[in-house]
């Protein structure tokens, strides 16, 4: 788990690379890192392995038995507290996944296509929710939310989602604006266009990707927040809440199936991601 | 153009706004907290000392030195393991590149929690891990991961891998090939190449990933929560605690802010060390 094979430095000062050696040094690092992707996939095969796990009591310690009951809709289901927390959970990813990335995209094109007073200042600004621990932002906002009187639920969820969704959207979407090649626009503008006609027509296809890109970091960043949530959501349970609750009686065969799935739909992002770009360019979501 | 100065005021007005209320104005309040007395029942009045800062830092400076300490372990540790791993991708990930960083992504879609819970579950007493190993003998019976030190590092640089890789993998990756060839052009050996050339073009990326790996590892609170034990608490433990258990808003905002300003007087000590100014990317 620590570097236990940093890479093989050579040993000799020749300075022309032998092509053997060249190759030996490729391997083993190759090699570690091969290893170190392993690593990092290794609590996520052991929870997709558990899964499917049938224990006999409550908990999912040991591996008792192969079954793929739990992935049946009655057994996933079995929880009106977790469907719940579920329907809570898309709720909150929906609303602050769109309003952020909304929010985002219009300060990124702003950023990108204007000079003006203060945008040191605002970029400055926007990278302070980035910079600041997560649990001193729900704290702030637990202390705001309680000094101004107002009780806590889904909207104040919704809204501390979106607080700190924005600032990811802006970096995601900025690094694609500021690459956009300003002549296609003067070209739509040349030809009659009118500005509204030029960001429907040029310039938002062009984004698009990036807004994408963008739109799902925020929703995972959304569907993942734990923290934050906490302080904020008074009564009512998220996903990530409700396991915590339950992993003081034992945390159902359930929240692996569902962690599972979950990841099934990181794995076909991935895949499309790949067939998209065919080994080209970088993927999207990646900072540049 | 009298309209186009006023379009970029425009387009930012909503998320502006949002930050200033739900980001700005939070801090300003929990700053006024912190300078309170009083409770949650009988209300706050504002007493403009600062005894919640001396008592906080009386009675919590050594968890503060452990979370600043640990953030500093984990940093090191996510460095010194995705240097190689961001390397080896930029410069010989070939057409396979995006493959491998996706799949550096892809685990990171498994919510945190669960993640973390999985570590748990490795790394128990008598899981399978370190179960079978006490089966045949390896280790001792009593030896333990769980509710120690590395349980709560080792947690954190898994989950914080991604934070340094990235970063890392973006600054390596921009280098042009024509500095590393002019470099063994002047007869520079491979390890001159890598110390001289290399390394410095890559700083860029090795300081962002620092912040982004430094300032949550820090603020922790899910990985010493669930893997550690009464001798790894963290101050975003405590702070969770004075905020949802004790309901002591003004301790806890001290607190928060002791822990930010702990955070940026590491991240200017390190901006001055490392002499770059890449700090908002």
């Amino acid at each position: 788990m620590s570097a236990t094979a940093a890479p093989q430095k050579p040993r000799a000062r020749d300075r022309a690379p032998a092509p053997p050696r060249t190759k030996r040094r490729g391997r083993w690092l190759g090699l570690y890192s091969k290893a170190v992707i392993a690593y990092l996939f290794l609590p996520i095969a052991v929870m997709i392995l558990f899964g499917f796990n049938d224990p006999k009591g409550r908990f999912n310690y040991t591996f008792q038995g192969f079954t793929l009951r739990y992935y049946s809709p009655s057994e996933l289901l079995a929880f009106p507290e977790l469907n719940e927390a579920m329907r809570h959970s898309l709720i909150v990813m929906g609303i602050s996944a769109l309003a952020a990335t909304t929010f985002g995209t219009l300060i990124a094109l702003a950023l990108t296509r204007y000079r003006f007073r203060g945008r040191g200042a605002f970029n400055l600004f926007l990278f302070l929710p980035m910079a600041t621990p997560e649990i001193t932002m729900g704290s702030a906002l637990l202390a705001l939310f309680v000094t101004l009187n107002v009780s806590r639920g889904l909207t104040t969820i919704v809204i501390a989602h979106i607080m700190f969704s924005i600032s990811y959207v802006v970096v995601t979407v900025k690094a694609r604006t500021a690459t956009l090649d300003r002549h296609l626009e003067d070209a739509a503008a040349d030809l009659g266009a009118d500005p509204w006609t030029t960001f429907r027509t040029v310039t938002f296809p062009l984004i698009r990707p990036a807004i994408l890109a963008g739109a799902l970091l925020a929703a995972v960043l959304s569907f993942d927040d734990y923290v934050i949530t906490l302080f904020n959501k008074g009564a009512v349970d998220t996903v990530p809440t409700w396991i915590a609750g339950a992993t003081r009686i034992g945390v159902p065969v359930q929240v692996n199936v569902l962690g599972t799935l979950v990841f099934m739909v990181g794995v076909v992002y991935v895949v499309i991601n790949l067939i998209r770009t065919r080994g080209e360019g970088t993927p999207a979501i990646a900072p540049r | 153009m009298r309209r186009g100065r006023l379009v970029p005021f425009l387009l930012s007005l909503p998320g502006a706004i949002w930050l200033l209320v739900f980001f700005a104005l939070p801090m300003a309040t929990m700053l006024s907290v912190s300078f309170q007395e009083g409770s949650l029942e009988e209300g706050y009045r504002f007493t403009g000392t600062a005894t919640n800062y001396t008592d906080a830092v009386t009675k919590y400076d050594f968890i503060l030195w452990r979370s600043l300490l640990f953030g500093l372990i984990v940093t090191a540790l996510t460095l010194v393991i995705s240097y190689p791993l961001a390397y080896w991708i930029a410069f010989r990930g070939g057409r396979r590149k995006n493959l491998y960083l996706l799949l550096i992504l892809l685990p990171f879609f498994t919510p945190y929690l669960i993640r973390t819970l999985s570590w748990k579950f490795i790394l128990a007493d008598s899981g399978f891990l370190l179960g079978t190993l006490k089966d045949v003998g390896i280790l001792d019976e009593g030896f333990r991961v769980l509710a120690t030190p590395i349980a709560v590092i080792s947690g954190m640089t898994y989950n914080f891998l991604p934070f340094m890789a990235l970063p890392l993998y973006v600054a390596l990756e921009r280098i042009d090939g024509r500095f590393l060839e002019a470099a063994q052009d002047l007869y520079s050996s491979r390890r001159e190449t890598f110390l001289r050339v290399t390394l410095p073009l890559s700083l860029p990326g090795v300081f962002a990933g620092s912040l982004l790996t430094f300032i949550p590892a820090v603020g922790d609170y899910i990985d010493p929560e669930y893997l550690g034990g009464v001798n790894t608490t963290m101050i975003g433990q405590v702070i969770q605690r004075e905020f949802l258990t004790s309901n002591d808003y003004p301790e806890g905002a001290a607190i928060s802010f002791l822990l930010m300003a702990g955070i940026l007087v590491g991240v200017f000590l390190y901006a001055r060390a490392l002499g770059t100014e890449e700090m908002t990317g």
